[in-house]
């Protein structure tokens, strides 16, 4: 595997008060690699968008530290921190909330160039524009001129990614990129990304609640539960062997066509929700391996 | 098959707008046997919901139904119901659940308030009565009594969705319709919440309609499916046929953009 590009090194994230603290994140470790998608899942409040605005440095972490190309992010080295805003890209769940409704699709991309490339004349910022919206397959022409609200969902997350593309990142975070859009119009989403990540060598994380999509498009998989990855891997062994007992529980509840109702892949796990989401939301400093990248993380032994 | 419990010939529902009338259901026509699970499925906009409002006389303007629609609840023409009528049939033969279900219940009443109101709508029935029909029914969706003197905001939101269904299950209606219930729950509450609802009915016979865009979970869960697409529903299939051989091409298209668990994975180019 290449060097990783961006690091999470033990990294804790606390709201709530002091005598109600709310693991956002707990020792949380991972690494991007370029060319590479990494799938985070969980369920709503388990500590998937705290990740994502700890990379995007919305908030500092309370303990633990981000490292950009094996190099710890300080405070001080303003030249390292806008390296980093612009290596490092997002795209949200709602691209409607994250474009402005009164500029053409033109500005939108048009700004980001205009800030991260200087250098750039009229003229090429111009083609850059049409090239971006070619590699998100949009027809340049048409799409330029339009407002974000006389396009479709699809079109407005193909906008949100030729945005995050306009300025050459190394990393792509994509917060539930396709969680309000229909299948049918997921899958080009999808698509794309994949294919940005390849031809681009981009480091991809990818946020979601849909373990489906997630098998689709990524490499390695973690599974978040309350702020802790309780199990990592490569995502076929950590799908197809799950470890973890949450992991377990939450594989049993996913929807599977192939399954009867009745016949449920974790019967015991999916009968103890409450003790297993009890247990799951205990720290569990530690690591076992349950094969060639697939790792988790065993319950504290009482 | 025994008499149907619901059944909708050629409905026809239209919004009706200034200029233009907007005609979202198509001539749509099925039947749902006791007992039976049938899912509704397609993509956002394709007339799920105009449906489910209509079945439930919960259709307002601009939806207008065109006349010659059909839609009989037990044999009774629902959409000739008179108030009196119209009230004796909500809950008693169907009860609807909708997606945001959970923020309907009444903010500042306790929940047994909430399920007094509908019990005392229907009869008379003393407190102490009330009181008992409410344990029991919490009972039926895995909630303990002690939640009664709560008010929602206590509750979270899978418990308060399975208290929605619990006061639509207080009245023992035949039809019980679901319109994307649990859209907005985590998976693991979607899979109690369904469990629930498919021991529930098996033990108290009722049907039910069962909307979402999951098809995966759809399958899972229904002993037949529709598939909608504007306005029209293109195939009606029990749930196997449905997944295993599909018989439309939009059904199939369906599938094939799917993302699959587990077995090959391949790229699938979007087709629709
Ligand atoms: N700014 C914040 N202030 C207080 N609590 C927060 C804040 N952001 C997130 N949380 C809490 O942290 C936990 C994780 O939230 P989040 O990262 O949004 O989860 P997810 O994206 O997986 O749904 C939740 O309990 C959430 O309520
Ligand atoms: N109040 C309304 N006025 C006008 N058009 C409406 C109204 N409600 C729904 N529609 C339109 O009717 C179609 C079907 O809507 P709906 O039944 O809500 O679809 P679904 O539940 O399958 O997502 C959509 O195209 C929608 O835009
Ligand atoms: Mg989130
Ligand atoms: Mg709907």
């Amino acid at each position: 595997m290449s060097d990783a590009i961006l690091t999470l090194d033990n990294v804790t994230k606390v709201f709530g008060r002091a005598d109600k603290p709310v693991y956002a994140a707990r020792a949380v470790s991972f690494a991007l690699h370029p060319g590479r998608t990494l799938a985070l899942v969980g369920e709503s409040g388990s500590g998937k968008t705290t990740a994502a605005r700890l990379i995007m440095r919305e908030y500092a972490p309370d303990e633990g530290r981000l490292l950009f190309r094996g190099v710890p992010l300080g405070k001080s080295d303003a030249k390292a921190l806008r390296d980093y805003r612009s290596s490092v890209q997002m795209v949200f769940q709602d691209p409607f909330a994250s474009l402005n409704p009164t500029h053409t699709i033109r500005y939108h991309l048009e700004r980001p160039l205009k800030l991260h490339q200087k250098g750039l004349t009229a003229a090429q910022r111009q083609a850059a524009i049409v090239e971006l919206l070619e590699r998100v397959k949009l027809d340049p022409q048409l799409i330029m001129p339009k407002f974000p609200h006389e396009l479709s969902g699809g079109q407005r997350q193909r906008i949100s990614i030729a945005r995050a593309l306009a300025v050459n990142p190394q990393v792509i975070v994509a917060d539930e990129p396709t969680s309000m859009l229909d299948v049918s119009v997921r899958q080009g989403i999808l698509n794309l990304l994949n294919d940005m990540k390849a031809e681009l060598k981009l480091a991809l994380l990818y946020i979601t609640h849909d373990i489906a999509t997630a098998r689709y498009v990524a490499d390695d998989i973690m599974v978040m539960y309350a702020g802790q990855i309780v199990e990592w891997g490569a995502v076929d062994r950590v799908l197809d062997d799950p470890r973890h007992p949450y992991t377990r529980l939450l594989l049993s509840a996913v929807p599977d066509p192939d399954r009867r109702f009745d016949d449920v892949r974790f019967a015991d796990e999916l009968g103890r929700v409450e003790e297993i989401r009890t247990l799951s939301a205990r720290p569990q400093p530690e690591t076992a391996q349950a094969g060639d990248n697939h790792f988790y993380r065993p319950f504290p032994a009482v | 098959m025994s008499d149907p419990v619901l059944s909708v010939r050629n409905l026809n529902i239209d919004y009706v707008g200034a200029e233009t009338n907007f005609h979202a259901v198509k001539n749509v026509s099925f039947d749902i046997a006791p007992g039976e699970f049938f899912g509704l499925a397609g993509e956002s906009g394709c007339g799920k919901s105009t449906i489910a409002f209509a079945v439930s006389r919960l259709h307002r303007p601009p939806a207008l139904i065109r006349t010659g629609s059909e839609i009989l609840v037990s044999g009774r023409d629902v959409l000739s119901l008179n108030d009196a009528d119209l009230r004796k049939f909500r809950w008693r033969e169907v009860a609807m659940v909708f997606q945001s279900a959970m923020n309907s219940l009444n903010p500042v009443l306790t929940i047994e308030a909430q399920f007094y109101d509908v019990l005392r709508a229907h009869g008379p029935i003393s407190r102490a009565e009330a009181h008992a029909r409410a344990t029991e029914l919490l009972k039926l969706v895995d909630i303990a009594p002690e939640r009664l003197d709560n008010y929602p905001h206590q509750c979270s939101g899978g418990m308060r969705q399975r208290i929605v269904i619990a006061i639509c299950l207080a009245l023992n209606p035949k039809l019980l319709i679901m319109d994307e219930p649990t859209t907005a729950l985590d998976v693991v509450v979607q899979r109690e919440i369904l469990q629930r609802i498919d021991v529930l009915r098996k033990k108290l016979g009722f049907s039910v309609l069962f909307i979402t865009h999951d098809l995966g979970l759809m399958v899972q869960v229904s002993d037949r499916i529709g598939i909608m697409l504007e306005g029209e529903l293109v195939e009606v299939n029990d749930a196997q046929t449905i997944y295993r051989h599909p018989q439309h091409p939009y059904t199939q298209q369906l599938w094939a953009s799917m993302p699959k668990l587990h077995g090959e994975q391949t790229r699938r180019e979007p087709v629709l």
